[in-house]
């Protein structure tokens, strides 16, 4: 039975996209079958992303608009077999992202693969309301930062009363992936710690991603995180939340960087 | 940051916290039953106000503060001198009357 979930946050710029990325990477790695679909119309990203910028013929606008067939539109990942990317239009107006082609698109990918990730663009607009609608699994990307947590409270609101599933009087799963997580800074006191989000929040924690060089690094090559380098902090971490979205038990890990002599040294960088 | 500023700094992550979780539960309460409490007095009340006088709403100053066991709202409306003065003539033709 397939599931579709959304990766979401509200908040631009908090690991929506690179989220997106590796957990799907994370999850192809393990054999299930996986497409990444990006409903950001206009300023789609999860293509260079995931390094496939330059092999987008048509995109979902073109399936809905019945100028392409949607598997024409897929692109197949180089690296995982499994993996596929559906990207979103560049050029079109969003007005063109209608809610029946979206339920029909969404429809077909259930017949083809395992998991559907859908890569919300920020805001609550109609992208962000149609990525979430046919979800039976939300992520909610949230970095320990107030304005994150706020938009993502508004976020879980609309996850429970906006989407089919809360319509059909069904409760969406929802899951925390915390990002740019700094440990250090949390237990100084100059970040909100993992439990004060969740505590505000009060979802289940899928995952804390600590802020790292690598993700910058990983998006430079355009490759997920978790290919770009498997042994990175980041890396491990999306890859133990990827395995609890398959039901297993990991246990959680406040992951901590291995700090270089420097860094020991001089401690606290200049953000 | 000077060396002494470093380490008299006080931890802030527990401010945060604090001005999210009133925030979060006022928002979760007006958007849960889709009215504005806030907004509803303040147009009551100026409704009531300006039965009496002509309310430039220009010259309206509204106040809110959302605390955690209370909320404050606060409405400052200046009252055009033309206004009393006339209130006050009435007051007085009434008072000769009786």
């Amino acid at each position: 039975m397939a599931k579709v979930l959304v990766v979401t946050s509200g908040k631009g710029g908090v690991g929506k996209t690179t989220s997106t990325a590796a957990l799907g990477a994370a999850l192809a790695q393990t054999g299930q079958t996986v497409v990444v679909v990006d409903f950001d119309v206009g300023l789609r990203n999860l293509d260079i992303v995931m390094g496939a910028e330059r092999r987008v013929v048509f995109d979902m606008i073109n399936v809905i608009q019945g100028e392409a067939r949607l598997t024409q539109a897929l692109i197949r990942d180089k690296r995982i077999e499994t993996l596929s990317i559906l990207p979103a239009s560049q050029t079109r107006d969003k007005d063109a992202l209608t809610s029946e082609g979206v339920a029909q698109i969404i429809a077909e990918l259930r017949e083809k693969f395992e998991w559907v990730i859908c890569d919300s663009p920020a805001g609550i607009e109609r992208g962000a309301t149609l990525a979430m609608h046919h979800a039976d699994v939300a992520v909610i990307v949230t970095n320990p930062e107030v304005s994150s947590v706020r938009d993502s409270d508004r976020i879980i609101g609309l996850l429970d009363s906006k989407t089919e599933m809360a319509k059909r009087g069904e409760r969406i799963e929802k899951h925390l992936l915390l990002t740019r997580y700094d440990a250090a800074r949390a237990a100084r006191g100059d970040m909100l710690k993992t439990e004060d989000v969740l505590e505000i929040l009060s979802i289940p924690l899928l995952g804390i991603i600590p802020e790292s060089a690598e993700v910058l690094r990983a998006s430079n090559l355009g490759t997920p995180v978790v290919l770009s380098n498997p042994d990175a902090a980041p890396a491990r971490a999306y890859v133990d939340a990827a395995r609890r979205l398959m039901g297993q038990h990991v246990a959680m890990v406040v992951p901590g960087e291995k700090k270089s002599f420097m860094t020991k040294l001089f401690g606290r960088r200049v953000a | 940051m000077s060396f002494l500023n470093f380490f008299s700094r006080k931890p802030t992550a527990t401010v945060a916290r604090d001005r999210l979780q009133i925030l979060l539960a006022h928002e979760r309460a007006s958007l849960g039953s889709n009215t504005d409490l806030i907004a509803v007095l303040q147009e009551e009340i100026l409704a009531v106000i300006g039965r009496h006088v002509t309310v430039d709403r220009d010259k309206v100053q509204v106040k809110v503060d959302r605390g955690a066991s209370f909320s404050t709202l606060e409405i400052g409306v200046e009252i055009p001198p033309a206004a009393v003065e006339k209130q006050a003539a009435l007051d007085r033709t009434a008072l000769r009357a009786s």
